[in-house]
Parts: C-alpha cells; structure tokens; sequence
C-alpha cells in the first residue's frame, strides 16, 4: 500500500505533466485530426486521474459514499464530455478538458479532506453543469443583455451592500448568506454583474466620459468590498475593471492611469483600515503573529514545505492541520500530498486555460461579448494568482477560494457559469463561420 | 491581403466581391456600436439549433476572414505583428484589437510564471528556514523517514549519534555523557540544547536525491543530516574538569566570530539515562540540573558589573583620567555603609587602581556622580532587560534600578549589588564587545550542516548582532581589564605566553537559611591585540573571584594554551 501510494504520487505528476503539456502543443497543431488525438489523450488522462485519486481514497478510507461519489464523478465527466458533443459539436472542447480537470483534481483533495464536502461540491457542479447547458441558447435567445447596462450595476451595488451589512454585523467575519441550508456568497454573483455592466457600458460608447462613469460605478463596487475586508474580491474587480477599459478603448493610458490610481488607493487602504494592515503584517513575518493572523499563513507553508517537490503521496501528508484547507488554503494542501512540481503543472492548466479564454475572446466579433469574456477570464486568471500567491506567501493573504478547485458551491457554480457563458460565446462565433469552415469544430 | 494563411486565402476566395467591398469601401465601426440587425444578410443558417431569426447575428462577419476555427490560436506571431502598425487604417480593423490582447496575455502570462518560480524559489530557498520552525508539529512525523542525525564538535568529536540494533530500535547515544549535557541537551523526555533547536535538520535528510527516493520506496529510512556545532571537545572537557564539584557555568565564545566554544553548567545529568532518572529528577525540587545555568542561571554580577559602571563614567567624561579617590575602606550613605571587600582600605587611588582592585567604595562615589538615569542608560545599551541572542533557551537579565530609586540601591547597583541579575552568558556578550572593539558578534552553536555523507548542506554565515560601544570605549574598558591582570584582583593570569583582561567578581548574595553567601566571578578575554577567547566562570558560594573562578579559568586556559 505504501509503496503504491509512493508511486502514485510520480503518476499525478506524469498525468498532469502531460496534461498540461497538450493544452499547450494544441496550440501548434493544425491538423483537426492531431487535435482531436490530443482532446482524446486529455480525456483519457482525466480519468486516469480521476481512477488513481479515488482507487487511493477508497483504499485508505472505503465508504459506500465514496464508492458512490466516484462512480457519480465518471458519469458526470462522461456526460458532460458527450453532452457538448451532442449538443454543441462546436463547443471548445479544449475548454470543457481544462474545467474538469481542475475540478477532478479538486474532487480528489476536497474527498481526501472531507467526504461530505466533496459530495456537496459534486452535486453543486453537476447542478451548474446542467445550467452551463442552457447557458449558449439563452445568450442566443436574449439579445436585451447587451442592453441592460443599468441593471447588472443596480444589482451588483445592491448585493454588495448586503454583503457590507452582513460584514458590518459580523465583524468582517461572514460575507456571505445562508438560505435554506444553501449559503449565497453574493460576490460571486457580482463578479457576473460588473463584467457585464462595464462591457455593456464601454461596447456602447468607449469615450473618455463613458469610460469614467464605468470606473466610477466599478470603483463602487471595489470600496464596498474593501469596507466589507473582502480584499481578495475587491482586487479581482480592479483588475478586471482595468483590463476591460483597456480592451474596449485600446488605450495605454487607461491602465497605466488605473494602476496608478489603485496603488495610491492601496496605500490609502493600508493607512486607513486595521484590516489591511494586519494582512500585510501577516505577510511580511507571520511567525510574528503567530498566534493570530499568522496561524493559517504558517501552517500553509509548513503543508507547502513538508511537501518538497514530489509530495508526501496521497494520505501520507497532515493537510487536515491547514485551517480552511478546503477552501482558501486547497493550494497548501495540494502542495504537500502531490508535491510542487504537480502544483507547477497545475498553474500552467490554469495559465492555458486563460489563454485559451483571451483567444476566443479574440475571435469574437461582438464587442459587448467580447468585453464579456476577457472580462470573466481575468477575473478567473487573477483570482487563481491572488489565491495562489497569498498561500505561497508571494502576496499577501486576500482570502479568496482557488476557482474549481477550492470547496465552496457558490465559487464553483460561478466559475462553471462563467465558463459556459464563454463556451456560448465562443459556440455562436464559431456557427458564423461554419458556412465557410465545413470541417471545423471537434465532433 | 498579403498576410493570411492559406487556408484563409481560400475562404477570402469564397466571400468574394462581397467582403472586399466591406473592408475596403465602407469605413468600418465596431459592431458593439451597431444596434441595428446584421450587415450581411447571407448568414442567417449559421445559428445554432433550427430556429434562426436576425435577431440572433449579433456577430460582425468583417472580421471572419483573418480567423480560422483554431480556438487557440490567440497571439499572432511577430512578423504578422509588424505588418499591422497602421492601427488607422480600416484593412487592419479586425486586428486591431489584438494589441491589448497580446500585452494582456503576457502580463498575465508572466504572473503564472512568477507564482511557478515563486514556489520554486520557495522549494529551494526558503523551505529549511520555515520548516524549522519549533511551531512545525509536522517535524515528528519526519521520525518514521528520517534517522536522526550525529551532532559533532567543531573537531570532529561525535558528541550525539544514533545507534540502531537488531530489529530496527535506535537509541540516541552521547558518548561524553554529562559533558556537553546541556548544551547539546536531549530528546528522550521533550528535547533541550542543539537537539531542541537543530531538530529539523537532525531530522531532515540532505542525501542523494535518487537514494532518498529508493529509500522512499523500500520504506527504508533515509540518514539524517549530521549537525557539526562550533564547540570545541578539549575546551569543553577543560571547562567541565575545571570547575569540579562547583555549582555554577562557564561559557567560552570567540569574540571576533561569535561561535560559542565551550558551555558548561553545573550540576547536570547524563543525556544516556536520564529517561531512567527522569521522574525522580522532576519531582526533586531543589535538583535544579537540567537548567542550563549559562544561559538561564541569574545572578547578581557583583563586581564584575563594575565594567558597565566605568562605561558609563567614560560615556559621561570621556576619559578616566580625571578620577581620584581616597579609600577608607568603607563609604556611607544616610544610614548604609558600603565596604571594601573584607574591609580592605585601598587608599588613594586613580580609576584603573580603584578597578583592578575592585574598591566599592570608589564605585560608590562614581554610581552618585553618575545617577540613575545614566547608569540605567549604559545597562541597557549593554542589553540589560532584552531578549538577548541566544540558539538556546536563555533568561533576560535583570535591571532594577529607575529614575525613583534611592542613593542606597544607586549606589549598590553602581558596585554590582543591588536587585540587578545577569546570567553568565550576558557577561559573556558584553566582554565579547568590549574584546572586539564594542562590535558584539551574533552568537551562534552550529558551525555548518553536512549530510550523513560529509557534504555541505549549509554553513552559518558570521554576523553582526550590534555594536554595544564604540572603539574608543571599547579600547580604553580593555586597559583597565588588563590593569586587573596586571595588578589586581587577577594577577594569577599574569606573565603567560598569552595575555589576559578580565574582571573579577565576588557576588554577595542571601542563602535560604538566611545567611550571607559569596558567588565567585572571573569574566575576561586573552590577547587583547587579536581576542581570541572569551570566557566567563561563576562558581556558586566559592567565595572571592580571586580565590575560586581565577583558579578555574586558569586551569581552562592552560589546557587550551597549553600552559
């Protein structure tokens, strides 16, 4: 048993080493056949994955629930995968590859932390996965959502002063509802709103006036969160602003502006909340504040360290010691049981699969969509870099969950929807050109 | 159309006039700004699913053409970049856009590859520092891979190693025993000394990263790195012999690198069995041996706090030039009377004669010229009531005196009496500076970490912990410590074939029964020219410094120097 989990933990690596390794030759391939092989060996390679992580997690602590959840898992990948082959033949399945990798390998960590979590975190996907099905058709169906820019920024600023009571009432420590049993985390919805104001906004009119009052209104959006101390949101936003602004105008001038102004914000943050501050000192000794905001940094990077560069092997680590190692923290437990090196490959999935997002958002003729999906993309990229950076002690800790990995029903659902609102986009593009491109797409 | 793929050309073919037209004639807008149904009619079979109305061409079709159905093709490469510097021009409209895109990509591109280098950097950098911190609870379960490591002395001596018989037990063996007890301390019932503070890399396996992998799989356990301290096994037998059947510590640094040299505390134990005598040694009260005395032991400095006190009359007159003092033999203070130490009467006398023959009295006079606030000044410029550097578990030393004290505890403070405490080691420190012209050198216990294999895996890099005095100071403290060797209270350690400074201390401090007992001092260093020891004795209730820790840190010195 020893020795197969010794050696599993050189097969994670290799699976995903490979993985990743065909999101990037993809790109060099013209051939629909060479892309098809290597759609087909990812796939092969997902459940390979899949199989050795639950094979390990039903040896070491067998239940019928795991049994089950394993079972469910392989349905819903194979569902899924032949579900948008049906349904949408020209649907990026490079992109339907990426999401469920990284929510295979987030099943395997969240079932070996907490059996419980995982099933809640697989029913909430399955459940976003079917939602994700509809989500093409409703782009198609609803022309108005180009058009109404003054509603996605009503309700963002709505939901985020529900999100500032809630922080007010609880002393920063809750952000989120709870709703029959079903907690709401109202950010995530706002990180669908913002993106879809600001796009509507500037794809409308991208003048210097426009493009001022869709900073004002996203800068709304980013005090609400800093007085909420949901910093990690708050950045994601600005980032996202920043970006969207720049594709829309094409002008330099915009983000340096931006970042200029939200460095001077970020210091005026650190000078006027505790909050703030406490994190930074957090993060520039931790062992100096051990014993409170230091605790959870600390024991990531002792998860991190005794993890080295191969891993301890799957349940042969102590992630459990980890605070929220489900959630914020999933990067510190990942890193200890599959090594740096699987963690390594794991960010280059991550990074492909944003790249993949800013390509199809490139071959988007629509501006508002267009707009749209760089939009959520960077929200996901620099999600996965604040996250990432702040367990590894690179940035400060901003409290934020790792998008498909991390447990958390809203962060997942939210992160599938914004893919398949990318997904639609990039199946309506890609119908304009099928008259012209009989062979294209992957069937 | 001088740049497209070939695949593009054709479809080019296919659109014709039609799209030629568009990109050529018609100055284009962005679609985002097209409220209005589709532009090209032709289009209307290309939507999903069977029901196909206008509503749904949202898409601009100018730009098709520069795209084929790869959907990962997202930055041009940079020859077809150059080719679009005319972002004006309507023929590049469609790619326009694509400027932001590809800063975009490598901005963000370039954070991945931060945070994959970041985590490298961690692997490699930082990860012994962190892992070995004494909150890491993750080091025990290391004990089922690793096998706790040798620690050795800087010449090779193996003072810790661990044996492993038939079967698989280990047992940690410490070949000198009592020896090096405290300093290398124990991990049979909790961990103390360079076994506490090293654990991680005693713990932790620097070998051959293919062994370790092999070993991994044979579930075989991998050899711990071996710790190679700064201690020197000759001085530290000279020490522990020296001071025989006293209670008490001797601490031997290197004042101008810092190594700490020799540590000695007594009474101690035996690390081989102390499981056995474990409870027994607990539960005895008045068995105080498993405190390291050196570092944690507290106790009143007596005259050797007279260095601190002449510091503060130079930093106050800038010379010691000035002092003059007749000694009575004895010095009173409202209703308090100081004497000489067994009513000697020194007579006249300067500062260096006052020092060498250790003259409360002339002390006494100096404390009231000073004050308290700057008495109080120098101490804690001399560290007193700070954590000090310390690998160890170490005591702060005690500094009583404030701005409110009265003459009759200034003056006693002055002379070394008083409330004030200070364990050997900070004495050690502060004759350290003195010795290397007021630069206090980071003490450290562990010269370098190697593997079971002898390789290095690191070595402590010497450091400035502070300058405690300045040169001048510094240089003018070690006069009149050569003055006490010379002349005075140390003269035994005159006219060898190397030179001694110090200070002598007799600590008069109150037994448990009542009565009045004396601590023995000698703090010093050799060569004055080029410091080569420090050392530090206190013999508990052995009476004058002179009489007892003079003896004893003779008898070191010529083991080291040999005569």
């Amino acid at each position: 048993m020893y020795l197969f989990t010794q050696i599993s933990k050189y097969l994670f690596i290799f699976f995903l080493l490979v993985f990743a390794i065909k999101d990037y030759t993809y790109l060099f391939r013209k051939e629909e056949k060479r892309k098809k092989r290597i759609l087909g060996s990812q796939i092969r390679i997902l459940y390979l994955t899949a199989g050795l992580g639950f094979l390990l997690i039903l040896i070491n602590r067998f239940s019928v629930m795991n049994a089950a959840l394993f079972l469910g898992i392989l349905l819903y990948f194979g569902i899924t995968l032949a579900g948008y082959r049906l349904m949408y033949p020209r649907a990026s399945m490079l992109l339907v590859n990426n999401m469920l990798m990284l929510l295979c390998v987030g099943f395997i960590v969240i079932a070996r932390l907490d059996s419980d979590q995982a099933l809640k975190q697989f029913l909430i996907a399955a459940g976003g996965t079917v939602i994700a099905f509809l989500i093409p058709v409703i782009i198609r169906k609803l022309r108005v959502l180009k058009n109404l820019t003054w509603l996605y920024a009503l309700i963002g600023i709505a939901s985020l002063m529900v999100v500032l009571a809630l922080a007010r009432m609880s002393g920063g420590a809750k952000l989120s509802i709870s709703v029959g049993g079903i907690t709401i985390q109202f950010s995530e919805l706002v990180k669908l709103t913002l993106v879809f104001f600001l796009a509507s906004k500037l794809a409308a009119d991208s003048s210097v006036k426009s493009v001022i009052i869709a900073a004002l209104v996203a800068a709304m959006h980013v005090g609400i969160l800093v007085l909420s101390t949901d910093l990690g949101t708050a950045l994601v936003f600005f980032v996202a602003t920043i970006v969207i602004i720049y594709v829309a105008t094409r002008n330099p001038v915009y983000p340096i502006v931006g970042l200029l102004a939200g460095s001077a914000a970020a210091v005026a943050a650190y000078q006027l909340f505790g909050h703030v501050r406490q994190r930074v000192t957090a993060w520039k000794d931790p062992f100096s504040v051990y014993d409170t905001s230091g605790y959870q940094i600390v024991q990531g990077l002792f998860a991190i360290g005794a993890g080295g560069w191969f891993g301890t092997g799957l349940f042969l680590g102590r992630p459990n010691s980890i605070p929220v190692a489900t959630k914020d923290y999933i990067f510190a437990a990942i890193c200890e049981e599959f090594g740096a090196v699987f963690c390594i490959c794991l960010l280059f999935v991550c990074m492909s699969l944003y790249l993949l997002i800013v390509s199809i958002s490139m071959q988007i003729q629509d501006r508002f969509y267009r707009l749209v999906s760089i939009g959520l993309g960077t929200e996901y990229a620099f999600q996965v870099f604040l996250t990432v950076g702040g367990v590894t002690k690179f940035i400060p800790m901003t409290g934020i969950t790792l998008p498909l990995i991390s447990y958390g029903g809203s962060s997942v659902i939210s992160t599938i929807i914004m893919l398949a609102i990318i997904q639609g986009l990039y199946i309506l593009r890609h119908d304009e050109t099928a008259s012209y491109d009989e062979d294209g797409g992957i069937h | 159309m001088r740049r497209k793929r070939h695949s593009e050309q054709d479809i080019e073919r296919e659109l014709g006039e039609d799209v030629r037209r568009i990109m050529e004639g018609e100055k284009l807008r962005d679609v985002g700004e097209e409220d209005g149904p589709s532009l090209y009619p032709g289009m209307e079979d290309a939507g999903i699913g069977s029901s196909v109305d206008d509503e749904t061409q949202v898409f601009d079709t100018s730009r098709r053409v520069f795209y084929t159905d790869e959907s990962f093709l997202p930055i041009p490469d940079e020859e077809e970049w150059e080719e679009e510097g005319d972002e004006d021009s309507d023929r590049s409209a469609g790619k326009r856009s694509r400027g932001p895109y590809l800063f975009i990509s490598i901005a963000f591109g370039l954070l991945f590859l931060l945070l994959a280098a970041h985590l490298i950097y961690f692997n490699l950098r930082m990860k012994d520092e962190i892992l070995a911190s004494p909150y890491n609870k993750r080091q025990n379960a290391q004990s089922q891979l690793v096998r706790r490591g040798k620690i050795l002395s800087k010449d090779g001596a193996t003072l810790a190693r661990t044996d492993v018989y038939e079967g698989g037990t280990e047992e940690r063996v410490y070949p000198y025993a009592n020896v090096f007890a405290h300093v290398v301390g124990f991990v049979s019932n909790g961990k103390s000394g360079v076994e506490s503070f090293a654990n991680y890399q005693l713990m932790t396996s620097h070998a051959n990263i293919i062994d370790q992998m092999i070993n991994e799989f044979l579930k075989k356990k991998n050899d711990g790195d071996t710790v190679v301290t700064t201690l020197n096994a000759g001085l530290q037998e000279a020490a522990y012999y020296a001071l025989g059947d006293y209670r008490g510590a001797v601490v031997v640094l290197n004042p101008q690198t810092g190594e700490i040299m020799a540590m000695v505390s007594k009474p101690n134990f035996d690390p081989n069995t102390l499981a056995d005598i474990w409870d027994e040694m607990v539960s005895d009260p008045t068995r105080s041996n498993l405190v390291n005395r050196a570092t944690q032991g507290l106790y009143p400095p007596g005259s050797t706090f007279k260095i601190a006190t002449a510091l503060a009359y130079y930093r106050k007159y800038h010379s010691f030039d000035g002092f003059s003092y007749d000694c009575m033999g004895e010095f009173t203070i409202d209703d308090y009377t100081v004497h000489c130490y067994k009513g000697t009467v020194h007579g006249q006398e300067d500062l260096r004669g006052a020092f060498a023959h250790s003259c409360n009295t002339a002390f006494s006079q100096i404390g009231l010229m000073l004050g308290n606030s700057a008495l109080t000044a120098t101490a804690k410029s001399l560290l007193f009531d700070v954590k000090l550097p310390s690998e160890l578990l170490s005591s702060s030393s005690r500094w009583a005196l404030t701005n409110e004290s009265d003459e009759i505890e200034l003056v006693q403070t002055a002379f070394g009496q008083g409330k004030t405490l200070v364990t050997p080691y900070h004495m050690a420190l502060i004759v350290s500076a003195i010795a290397n012209d007021g630069v206090l050198m980071t003490p450290y216990l562990i010269d370098h970490v190697e593997t079971a294999t002898g390789e290095l895996v690191s070595k402590t890099k010497q450091s400035r912990y502070k300058t405690l005095l300045n040169p001048e100071e510094a240089e003018a403290l070690s006069k009149l410590m050569e003055a006490v060797v010379e002349e005075g209270s140390a003269n035994e350690l005159a006219g060898r074939s190397y030179r001694v400074a110090g200070k002598t201390g007799s600590a008069e401090y109150t037994r448990s029964d009542g009565s009045t007992g004396t601590h023995s001092w000698f703090v010093g260093f050799t060569n004055p020219d080029n410091p080569d020891l420090v050392i530090a004795v206190i013999a508990e209730d052995g009476g004058a410094g002179s009489s007892t820790a003079v003896p004893i840190a003779s008898e070191i010195l010529r083991q080291y120097y040999g005569g």
